[in-house]
């Protein structure tokens, strides 16, 4: 098969779009924490969570969307602590970031290991099945890419939907935005600045826990270490490509993913001439050429990362 | 429309009496609309504010004068709830004020224009007022409703501002309105402005004038915060003046005038800078034929100027004409496209901050938040900055803490400023003290040439006068000034010579009192034939 022709087969997009499921929602869930004003790097961390108590819960005889459930919980969590940290303590959002991550991955790890400490091959569940929209699947390509995915990729193309609404369509939505730009108008309106961003972190680290469970019950049927493989990072990275709007940071999201579905194709026609390694590098390497051309001229919140003392000059 | 607007509307017009919704007590009773008691805070060994009692009639306009520093704004974040007080009471209507909460202030119909703008940019006007006005659980934002009610309250209180216009696109003008906007959308019928003319325009201040008139017509109370006197006297009722945060003084307004307040404001009479006869000496500095880059406004073109011993050079004009990159050229911050830079004859070719404070180049800056001081550094920090490297304050890259700290305690004490201590961060201090420091830095070590660039900008009238006797002080000791400022009287004041600035260049210099106001004007505007001229 032709490098080119990849681009129209429907089994490439169709791949592209399961790839792309779990980095919509944790973008989702970092632009949230983001444009209220909280940068947070505990995302791998929470996603590597949100992950195992996804499956775990299913394994545990569990319905699914009980897994989703679990999952969102846990990754509320996760971000309360993040939140609590930040937010009225004030803590540097670095730090504290990096440090849930490794909290919350190794947590995960040891968990899984004291409640399976046997297994050799990591143990199976069912997982989602592709649910094919009648009518519309049946579209060449676009209908097969976008219609035949299961209900977990679905929904994640609703939080899309209803991030933006919520954003720019709503009071809460208003206060959120107004809390990453200059928290003081927050106040001065008689709202709590702490509320919102302790809100919005929770919220937004809820949806990053889905986006990690959707590894492990939608797209494959397993936990495994080292799964969330940097996703967690990437996402941070499409939240900056989408200049902090959720209608571009999916754009961003799909486009990724893509780069990478289409890198793996590559390698099986490229017959071992050039180094899979090179192939594997590729979208990271096209990201970055992405952001240096479309962020550059993005506008950050520009309270973000700043912490919010109410009353200090 | 909802019953709310429709009573809101009604009272904006004077129909009716206020809406019930905030007020469970019959407004028609004799309480005061604000009433504080004994007000107390202190943020650690300073008190910022002492015991303050005063009451605020109903459609009373109050003006709360002091100098910067006097403790005004802590008073007014107190009773807007930013801040909790050490002890002291509020009551609006006769009701009381539970501490610390802006949203119960808000609710008993308390609104605040703050000093600096509580606006996010990345919003549009309509969004910053109507944030926090609807129950944050609604799923859809109620748009047309309120677009309208803007629209009508703009109309009302000649309040021109566009509601869909993102605020990061605004004027400083528009912005204010925005404020205002925002405590009258939310029923205010206590509005107090926090310093509102700081940043306006002399059409925008009478503008607002205007609006707060309309705003006392329909039976709202105001408390205007400012140390203007000539605003003070023209909108208020009463004056009150606090001075080191103690209410000294409460004036009728009609029974006092500006120099009765002045000093009670300041503590003592005023004194003016008194200008001795001008004894010019030797050229310090001069530019030649220099033309730059355009930096916060033009850049400049073709420029030549001499500053000579002995003497204030003042430079009047719009801003944005070139003076922001005049300034930064002569403290070595940017360097010329062309033309030659030269100190007591001297050529100088690596022109640099470094350099130009080797030169004896002392430095007033601009913007004294900005780029004169670190504001989470120390006092201490921030007045060794240009000169750390100096064998008095470091020793083989080992800074001498005791020698700055030394340095910080003696310009504390000899220029005044009202600090903690020199290890306090220097954003904490105000306006004025931070000038000082500034001030002191510059001067201390008798710099050969002085660049001040709007020293008395947002200062108060005891540190303006303090500002002009140092800087007079500095001429009658022989050093060269160039006096940069937009504040036009200060140029006449001070400068025994002046050159106008348009358009990135100098008109010809004019002596004390050669041209009249108008004839300047003219030149700022950029009326005249002498452009082509290389002034000096």
């Amino acid at each position: 098969m032709d490098a080119l022709e990849i681009l129209f087969t429907a089994s490439f997009w169709v791949a592209a779009i399961r790839i792309a499921s779990p980095l919509i929602f944790a973008t989702m869930g970092e632009l949230i924490c983001e444009r209220a004003g909280v940068l947070n790097l505990g995302i791998e961390g929470i996603m590597t969570a949100g992950a195992f108590a996804g499956w775990f819960t299913v394994y545990s005889g569990g319905d699914l969307w009980a897994g989703v459930l679990v999952a969102a919980l846990v990754g509320a969590l996760f971000g309360l602590l993040h939140a609590t940290l930040t937010v009225p303590l004030g803590l540097s959002q670095h730090v504290v970031g990096i440090g849930i991550t490794l909290l919350a991955t190794s947590l995960t790890y040891f968990t899984y290991r004291l409640v399976l400490p046997e297994v050799t091959s990591p143990p199976k569940i069912e997982p989602f099945q592709p649910l094919p929209i009648p009518g519309l699947s049946r579209i060449p390509v676009v209908g097969e890419a976008l219609f035949t995915q299961t209900p977990l990729t679905y929904l994640a193309f609703v939080s899309v939907a209803a991030v933006a609404w919520i954003l720019y369509r709503t009071p809460v939505g208003l206060a959120v935005r107004a809390a990453g730009e200059n928290p003081s108008a927050v106040e001065a309106q008689g709202i709590s600045v702490t509320g919102i961003r302790m809100g919005a972190v929770a919220v937004g680290s809820a949806l990053m826990g889905v986006g990690g469970a959707f590894l492990t019950i939608s797209a494959f049927n397993s936990f495994f270490f080292q799964m969330i493989n940097g996703r967690g990072w990437i996402c941070i990275a499409l939240v900056v490509f989408g200049s902090w709007r959720p209608g571009k940071a999916l754009v961003g999201a799909i486009l990724f993913a893509a780069f990478d579905a289409y890198q793996v194709r590559l390698q099986q026609i490229s017959g071992g001439i050039v180094p899979y390694q090179v192939f594997l590098m590729m979208p990271y390497a096209l990201s970055i050429l992405a952001l240096i051309l479309v962020a550059r001229r993005a506008t950050y919140p520009k309270a973000l990362m700043i912490p919010y003392q109410k009353g200090e000059r | 429309m909802c019953p709310q607007l429709v009573a809101a509307y009604s009272f904006m017009n004077g129909k009716e009496a206020f809406p019930q919704r905030h007020f469970p007590v019959t407004p028609v009773s004799s309480n005061p609309a604000l009433r504080l008691s004994g007000i107390s805070k202190r943020f650690g060994p300073l008190r910022a504010n002492d015991a303050i009692s005063f009451e605020l009639k109903r459609g009373e306009v109050i003006a709360l004068l002091g100098e910067n520093g006097a403790g005004k704004t802590t008073l007014m974040n107190i009773l807007f709830g930013h801040y909790v007080a050490d002890e002291g009471t509020v009551e609006a209507f006769g009701k009381l004020l539970a501490p610390g909460d802006p949203r119960a202030a808000l609710d008993a119909g308390i609104g605040m224009v703050h000093q600096h703008f509580t606006l996010a940019d990345n919003m549009t006007v309509q969004e910053n007022i109507a944030l926090g006005t609807q129950s944050l659980w609604r799923m859809r934002l109620d748009r047309t409703a309120a677009r309208r009610r803007i629209e009508q309250l703009s109309a009302d209180f000649g309040l021109a501002v566009d509601p869909a216009a993102t605020v990061s696109t605004l004027s400083v003008g528009e912005r204010q309105r925005v404020e205002i906007l925002k405590a009258l959308y939310r029923e205010a019928r206590i509005l107090i402005l926090d310093e509102p003319t700081a940043v306006l325009t002399p059409a925008e201040t009478d503008a607002l004038f205007r609006t707060l008139k309309l705003l006392v017509a329909k039976g709202l109370s105001i408390i205007f915060i400012s140390h203007k006197l000539h605003e003070v006297m023209a909108v208020s009722d009463r004056v009150l003046v606090l001075r080191s945060g103690q209410l000294v003084g409460e004036r009728a307004t009609a029974s006092t005038d500006r120099k009765e307040l002045a000093a009670l404001m300041v503590g003592q009479e005023v004194k003016q800078a008194e200008v001795s006869p001008v004894k010019p000496g030797a050229p310090l500095l001069a530019l030649e034929r220099v033309s730059t880059t355009p930096y916060n406004g033009a850049g400049l073109d073709d420029v030549s100027l001499t500053l000579t011993a002995g003497e204030i050079t003042g430079l009047a004009g719009v801003a944005g004409n070139g003076q922001a990159v005049l300034a930064a050229l002569i403290a070595g911050t940017r360097r010329p496209t062309s033309g030659r830079i030269s100190i007591a004859g001297q050529n100088v070719r690596d022109w640099s901050p470094r350099a130009a404070l080797a030169h004896g180049v002392a430095r007033i800056p601009e913007d004294r938040h900005a780029i004169g001081s670190i504001g989470d550094m120390s006092v201490t920090e921030n007045v060794i900055a240009e000169r750390y490297r100096s064998p008095r304050f470091s020793r083989m890259g080992f800074l001498n803490w005791k020698a700055s700290r030394q340095f910080a305690e003696k310009l504390i004490a000899d220029y005044e400023v009202k600090c903690p201590s020199p290890d306090a961060r220097i954003r904490l201090l105000s306006g004025g003290n931070m000038q000082k420091l500034i001030l002191g830095r510059a001067l201390d070590p008798d710099p050969e040439i002085i660049l001040a660039s709007q020293p008395t900008r947002g200062l108060d009238v005891g540190a303006v006068a303090y500002v002009h006797r140092m800087l007079l002080e500095a001429r009658t000791r022989g050093a060269a000034i160039l006096l940069i400022s937009e504040d036009l009287e200060e140029v006449l004041t001070l400068s025994d010579r002046i050159i106008v600035m348009s358009k990135g260049r100098l008109s010809t210099p004019s002596a004390r009192g050669e041209r009249s106001i108008r004839e300047l004007g003219e030149l700022m505007a950029g009326h005249s034939g002498e452009h082509g001229d290389h002034a000096a």
